[in-house]
């Protein structure tokens, strides 16, 4: 077991024609990832990576029978992008792209609820089901299969904990990039009560950063639902209030969204705090012990 | 990205919101005429783009001609959190009996816009949201039905007791949810929204700041824009797809990802050091972003050391190697430079530096902790 995904993805790629999604697609096919279609409109008929490409995410699942999407298209198609995999069928979406409007995303949001579309990103790196299915622009070689879910806001910051992870012996179950957008598809709380329900995870590693109230929220959550042992990190603890750290979500307004507030939301409810990365592994494997 | 106060109520003017009778003045010369034109009492508003002008005397009511020059002298030229004041509105002045506060935003909680709306307006609204949150009330939008008059009038009655400013403050509510769609918005504000002494809903302020990312499609409000210096540098900056934040310490840093790049701010920190900067060159990183970065940071004559840590996801490192070489072939770089590579072909882009015989560390904290050794070893 793991979440998300597995085995049995079977991946669509949007934009698998542009320079990035082609490069990637290559990555995750040879990593291991069942990847059957891609989408391009205009090039059906073409190959990428022998991959058959078509015009509309409907005929790749008619003819694939593909369940998950990931998009690496423009940011002012990326909306658009996400409706058409919804609109066919696509249970899982993962959007890679970055700069995404956020009435679009609203909206998006909006369309994927009615239909039970479960939505990751947008601007975000993907997941991963170390051994099994990759479906984003994450490193493959860093992670090792294991027992630790992990999720988190941020892309490369997510690749400095797993490493440190996978070098300290603690392999991982499934890691999700959640993004750093405000407006975002899964959540923290969801991706707890799955990893909180999947029996090959054992603890959890919670990586946040300022902004917003989404670690507070969590925070709660774990509180109220969590019983295996969680862990977390929260970036931006030296970032200057009202500038905008990267991340649309990313900023500290009106002093609330700072790292010290989030901190103190996680220990109060008993989750230890790394304050600089290379701590984190410890904490974890204490949490396990007890 | 922010505007001016008379920029948005010229926008809900448009869309046919009542605000007070104004005009924007540069000099006295102005002012006086702008008094002849409205009459007396005038109140006369600091423009500038960031909150608390209240506070700091860039608010004043003119009964007279003399104290309205008087009023415009002063703040004309007047420093408010950095920012010096260069245009002042004029505007007439208005008797009213009540103050709200409404406005959208984006809520990320249940992924729609928000209205909020108080009874208690013309005060920073943050300090009411601190003191007594249960004064603001709040009412998410469904973005399939939008605003829609059952809901505009239900937060109208929970605001007003009068039926007839209901009706006028259910329209602008209806009307502000429009403005903040069409324009792509992600604050709009009405603080203080007051009733006249004529029984007439008006807005006395008006604030709206824009989703940067929508601004591709909202040409005429990316027109408004006035950035300071240092915003300059950062549009200069993500015009090359970098993110970049000046900040006031020794080390620049360039770093792939907003995350990792505060993280990377943290660590210098929390070893004693001071970064320079923010600096995220994004993903998807050809060489020439590096050789952008480079020049961007060695055009801060604060920074001694170059700090540069790559995570590659869809950053390749072997990308960000090459465009390292590159730039230090094209220009002058005499401050030293630690580098710290992995992920997405690393060994191609360690293999590439090592060529050059420049210095490599295998961790962040290694790496923060040398930055800080060669910066403390400059001075």
């Amino acid at each position: 077991m793991s979440i998300l995904v597995n085995k049995n993805t079977k991946l669509v790629v949007q934009g698998i024609t542009g320079r990035d999604g082609s490069f990637h697609t290559g990555k995750m096919k040879a990593y291991g990832t069942n990847i059957v279609a891609g989408v391009s409109p205009g090039k059906g008929g073409q190959f990428v990576h022998e991959i058959p490409v078509f015009n509309t995410v409907e005929e790749a699942v008619k003819k694939t029978g593909a369940n998950t999407s990931i998009i690496m298209v423009p940011a002012p198609l990326a909306a658009d992008a996400i409706l058409e995999a919804a609109d066919a069928g696509i249970e899982l979406v993962v959007c890679i792209s970055e700069g995404v409007p956020t009435l679009d995303m609203i909206k998006a949001n909006s369309y994927l609820k009615k239909k039970g579309t479960k939505l990751i990103g947008a601007n975000c790196p993907g997941l991963i089901t170390p051994e099994e299915s990759l479906v984003g622009i994450l490193p493959a070689n860093i992670f090792k299969k294991g027992n630790v879910g992990l999720m988190s806001r941020s892309g490369t910051l997510t690749y400095l904990m797993v490493s440190l992870l996978t070098s300290n012996g603690l392999g991982q179950s499934t890691c999700v990039g959640i993004g750093g957008d405000p407006v975002a598809g899964l959540y923290y709380q969801d991706l707890l009560q799955m990893f909180e329900d999947d029996p090959e995870t054992e603890a959890i590693v919670l990586i946040g950063e300022i902004g917003g109230d989404a670690e507070e929220r969590a925070a709660q959550y774990i509180k109220e639902h969590i019983t295996k042992p969680v862990v977390a990190f929260i970036a931006g603890q030296t970032a200057p209030p009202g500038k905008r750290m990267g991340h649309a979500g990313a900023i500290i307004s009106s002093g609330s969204g700072t790292a010290e507030e989030k901190i103190t939301a996680f220990e109060a409810v008993g989750v230890p705090v790394a304050r600089r990365p290379v701590e984190l592994p410890d904490l974890l494997k204490k949490q396990m012990k007890k | 990205m922010k505007i001016h106060e008379y920029q948005s109520k010229e926008i809900f003017s448009n869309y046919s919101i009542p605000v007070t009778n104004e005009v924007l003045c540069y000099n006295v010369d102005e002012v006086k005429a702008a008094v002849h034109k409205l009459g007396l009492p005038v109140v006369i508003k600091a423009q500038v783009l960031t909150g608390g002008r209240g506070k700091a005397g860039g608010v004043k009511l003119a009964k007279t001609a003399e104290a309205a020059v008087e009023a415009a002298n002063n703040i004309l030229g007047m420093d408010i959190k950095g920012y010096t004041v260069e245009k002042i509105l004029v505007a007439q002045g208005v008797k009213f009996n009540k103050e709200f506060y409404v406005g959208l935003t984006i809520d990320r909680n249940t992924k729609s816009v928000i209205f909020m709306g108080s009874k208690e307006g013309g005060v920073e609204i943050e300090e009411v949201a601190k003191d007594n949150p249960e004064a603001i009330l709040k009412f998410p939008i469904d973005p399939d039905l939008g605003m829609t008059p059952f809901m505009a009038r239900k937060i109208a009655f929970a605001l007003f007791d009068d039926f007839q400013l209901v009706k006028q403050a259910s329209d602008i509510f209806q009307k502000l949810y429009k403005i903040f769609l069409e324009k792509d918005a992600s604050l709009v504000e009405i603080n203080p929204l007051v009733v006249t002494d004529e029984g007439k809903v008006m807005a006395l302020d008006g604030k709206m700041n824009f989703d940067d990312n929508a601004l591709y499609r909202q040409s005429d409000i990316e027109l408004l824009n006035e950035p300071t210096e240092d915003e300059r540098k950062e549009l200069a900056a993500k015009e090359s797809g970098l993110t970049y934040i000046r900040l006031d310490g020794s080390i620049g840093c360039m770093v792939n990802g907003a995350g990792l790049a505060m993280a990377t701010m943290d660590i210098i920190k929390y070893f004693g050091g001071n970064p320079a900067n923010f600096l995220d060159i994004g993903g998807s990183s050809s060489p020439q972003k590096v050789i952008d970065a480079m020049t961007l940071l060695l055009s801060d004559k604060n920074v001694k050391v170059i700090m540069i840590n790559i995570f590659g996801g869809i950053t390749r490192c072997d990308d960000v190697a090459r465009g390292l070489i590159t730039a230090l072939d094209e220009m002058k770089v005499d401050i030293p430079i630690v580098i710290r590579l992995s992920g997405t072909n690393a060994e191609e882009g360690l293999k590439i530096i090592s060529e050059r015989n420049l210095p490599t560390v295998n961790s962040l904290s290694e790496a923060a902790q040398e930055a800080i050794r060669l910066c403390k070893a400059c001075n």
